[in-house]
């Protein structure tokens, strides 16, 4: 009996048992729809990231107090304050090593600011002069601060798009006094909107001079950490090496091991964002592989059934001369057909769901690309064929071995 | 040379180590074009007989030799193998296939044979439905079918490999006693036409359409007969028609 012979009948008995089909090949519909669209929007969503983090430059390094291995975060990103890193040691960089041609140290906080009787909750960032160098931006109205204006440390405030609109409303907030911890400052600028970028919505946070921000508003002397433009990509790696050997020697480390500060570039970070999400997708398309699995065991346990009520079906089929493989294939054509078709429409919703997310991500306004990978695609079919064949190749050995005798007495 | 050929013949089922001898040193020879009923009451081991005499069971001891050639040293495939090129069945219950057509079930032995041109395949099973005089049925589904057509599409089933030998297990036992007629007066025709048929049943009245009885009981050959007042199944065409 040939294949083709067999894919007709069991087509037949596919479609005159509709509903129980269909809910057999739900198990598999799910299963591949749910590592479609993982995979798909674990790709979008690394593709959001590295483009935001991209917008801001690949000519950029950033340091962090506190010593990390290359691979793993450094301590500072884990909530541990470390003191080491100062404004002192990025200004010192600047002036010794010619390639860095821009840098600022940041420093962070959180608070209510006020101005007359509107409040808001909002996060306010010291930097000094050079930020909009560093992350290539502009003021929308007004100015930013100079070097001076920071050394003096006046109170100064460039509001972030958001911030603004919130604080003001419809007012020009320009040479308006607002009050932040108690301290008045002068808003002098309004920054372009941004959007969100490095998981953080740039729009939504004043900017103070650096030193006024360490001295009145947080009592510190270190920066949280500092961002470093270098003039050309190609010179990226000495400069970070060269910021190495400044910084050590000003820190008094003789072995790099003793390290209190760790410098990466932007190329770097890009590396274990993609690290990161991959690793992220992958642990999600195992989840989704799970209910692969329980749509396997499904495919049993119906193949199970369908064996048992074609009893005399199978017994007579012997009778007529059908071997046993002949009643082993037939068996598995139709495991792997049910579970292919719940591949077919489970690749199709997959696609289809990615698509819409990607365009709701794309309608709010995410740099998101819509991307199904071809392995994707395989990976759905492969698998699909695969749990048909594993899953049904015991029931299908099952109806190959029934006696034809009791077989066809069975009532 | 004889087309069946048993000597000493015996089947016994091992169940929890507990043996059950049903069938005792049988020998008999079956010709070539022979109408053999194979009679007894329910247990006295005719249906053993026939499964094992079709291919579809193996003898415990002793000898079978279908055209000479032996039987019980055959594997699994090669049963399959005889199944598919020798014989053909009718069973009681028909066994037809659900929601197929009647050509489709025609067809099912043709599927197993290596007959891979469907033009031929249904070419092959036309003609067997014809013979039964059921090629207007050709494309109904089994389900709508009276008892006796259904017996008549599994009879065509039968014939559609061309088999040496047919073995109807009580064909006319689901059936009522017209319809039964026709069942018989097919069988009868098919053996004038040459072919050995071998009917299990255990009504006299049915076993007397055949030629050649053997009674059996409690697994022995009782007796070995030709039939004398033979019953012709004439009237079962007037009544067909």
């Amino acid at each position: 009996m040939d294949i083709f012979e067999n894919i007709k009948n069991v087509w037949h008995i596919i479609g005159r048992n509709k509903i129980r089909s269909f809910l057999t090949m739900l198990g598999i519909v799910i299963g591949v729809m749910s590592v479609i669209v993982v995979m798909s929007v674990g790709a979008g969503a690394q593709s959001l990231i590295l483009n935001q983090v991209k917008s801001m430059g690949t000519n950029l390094v950033g340091i962090l107090p506190g010593k990390a291995d290359e691979k793993g975060p450094p301590a500072s990103v884990m909530g541990v304050v470390i003191t080491t890193l100062t404004d002192g040691d990025i200004k010192e960089l600047i002036k010794e090593i010619p390639y860095f041609i821009a840098g600022t140290g940041y420093v962070k906080g959180t608070d209510t600011v006020s101005w007359q009787d509107q409040k808001i909750d909002t996060n306010f960032t010291g930097v000094n002069a050079e930020y909009l160098l560093v992350e290539d931006t502009k003021v929308e109205k007004g100015r930013f601060f100079t070097q001076e204006e920071e050394k003096t440390n006046s109170r100064l405030a460039v509001l972030g798009y958001d911030a603004a609109r919130d604080l003001f409303l419809d007012e020009d907030p320009l040479g308006k006094q607002i009050k932040i911890k108690k301290t008045f400052f002068t808003v002098i600028g309004v920054m372009i909107e941004r959007g969100v970028s490095g998981m953080q919505n740039q729009d939504d946070q004043i900017f103070v001079p650096l030193t006024t921000a360490q001295k009145l508003l947080l009592g510190i002397d270190h920066v949280s950490f500092a961002r470093l433009k270098v003039d050309e990509a190609k010179n990226v790696e000495s400069a970070v090496d060269q910021a190495k050997i400044v910084l050590r020697e000003r820190h008094d480390i003789d072995n790099p091991e003793n390290d209190d500060f760790s410098i990466r570039s932007m190329a770097q970070g890009l590396e274990s964002v993609t690290q990161i999400t991959d690793a992220l997708t992958m642990f999600l398309v195992a989840v989704a592989a799970i209910a692969l699995l329980v749509g396997g065991v499904g495919i049993m346990n119906i193949m199970l059934a369908a064996v048992q009520e074609r009893t005399r079906e199978i017994g007579l089929r012997k009778a007529v001369g059908a071997k046993n493989k002949n009643i082993t294939i037939q068996f598995l054509i139709e495991s792997v057909m049910i579970t292919s078709l719940g591949g077919i429409i489970g690749i199709f919703l997959g696609v289809m769901i990615s698509f819409v997310v990607a365009r709701i991500a794309q309608g709010l306004g995410y740099d998101w690309e819509f991307i199904i990978s071809f392995s994707a695609i395989f990976l759905g079919c492969f698998v699909s064929v695969g749990v048909g064949l594993v899953f049904g190749i015991i029931p299908a050995r099952k109806a190959s071995r029934l006696d034809p005798i009791e077989a066809l007495r069975y009532e | 040379m004889s087309l069946i050929k048993v000597t000493d013949l015996c089947k016994e089922y091992v169940n929890d180590e507990v043996v059950t001898p049903v069938l005792h040193k049988m020998s008999f020879q079956i010709e070539e074009g022979e109408f053999v009923a194979i009679m007894g009451p329910s247990g006295s081991g005719k249906s053993t007989l026939m499964h094992i005499l079709s291919f579809l069971d193996k003898s415990s001891c002793g000898k079978y030799f279908f055209k000479d050639r032996d039987v019980s040293k055959l594997n699994d495939d090669e049963l399959a193998q005889m199944r598919s090129k020798e014989v053909g069945f009718v069973f009681q219950s028909f066994n037809l296939l659900p929601r197929t057509t009647v050509l489709e079930n025609v067809m099912l032995p043709l599927l197993y044979d290596g007959v891979s041109n469907s033009n031929i395949r249904v070419y092959k099973a036309k003609q067997a439905l014809v013979n039964v005089g059921l090629e207007h049925r050709l494309n109904y589904y089994t389900s709508q079918l009276s008892g006796g057509e259904k017996q008549r599409v599994a009879i065509a089933r039968a014939l559609v490999n061309n088999p040496s030998i047919i073995f109807a297990d009580e064909p006319t036992g689901n059936l009522d006693s017209k319809s039964g007629l026709q069942i018989m007066k097919i069988l009868q025709s098919l053996n004038e036409e040459g072919k050995t048929i071998i009917l299990v049943t255990h009504e006299r009245y049915t076993a007397e359409h055949a030629k050649r009885i053997l009674r059996i009981k409690d697994g022995v050959i009782e007796s070995d007969e030709k039939v004398i007042n033979r019953q012709i199944a004439q009237i079962a065409t007037e009544l067909a028609k």
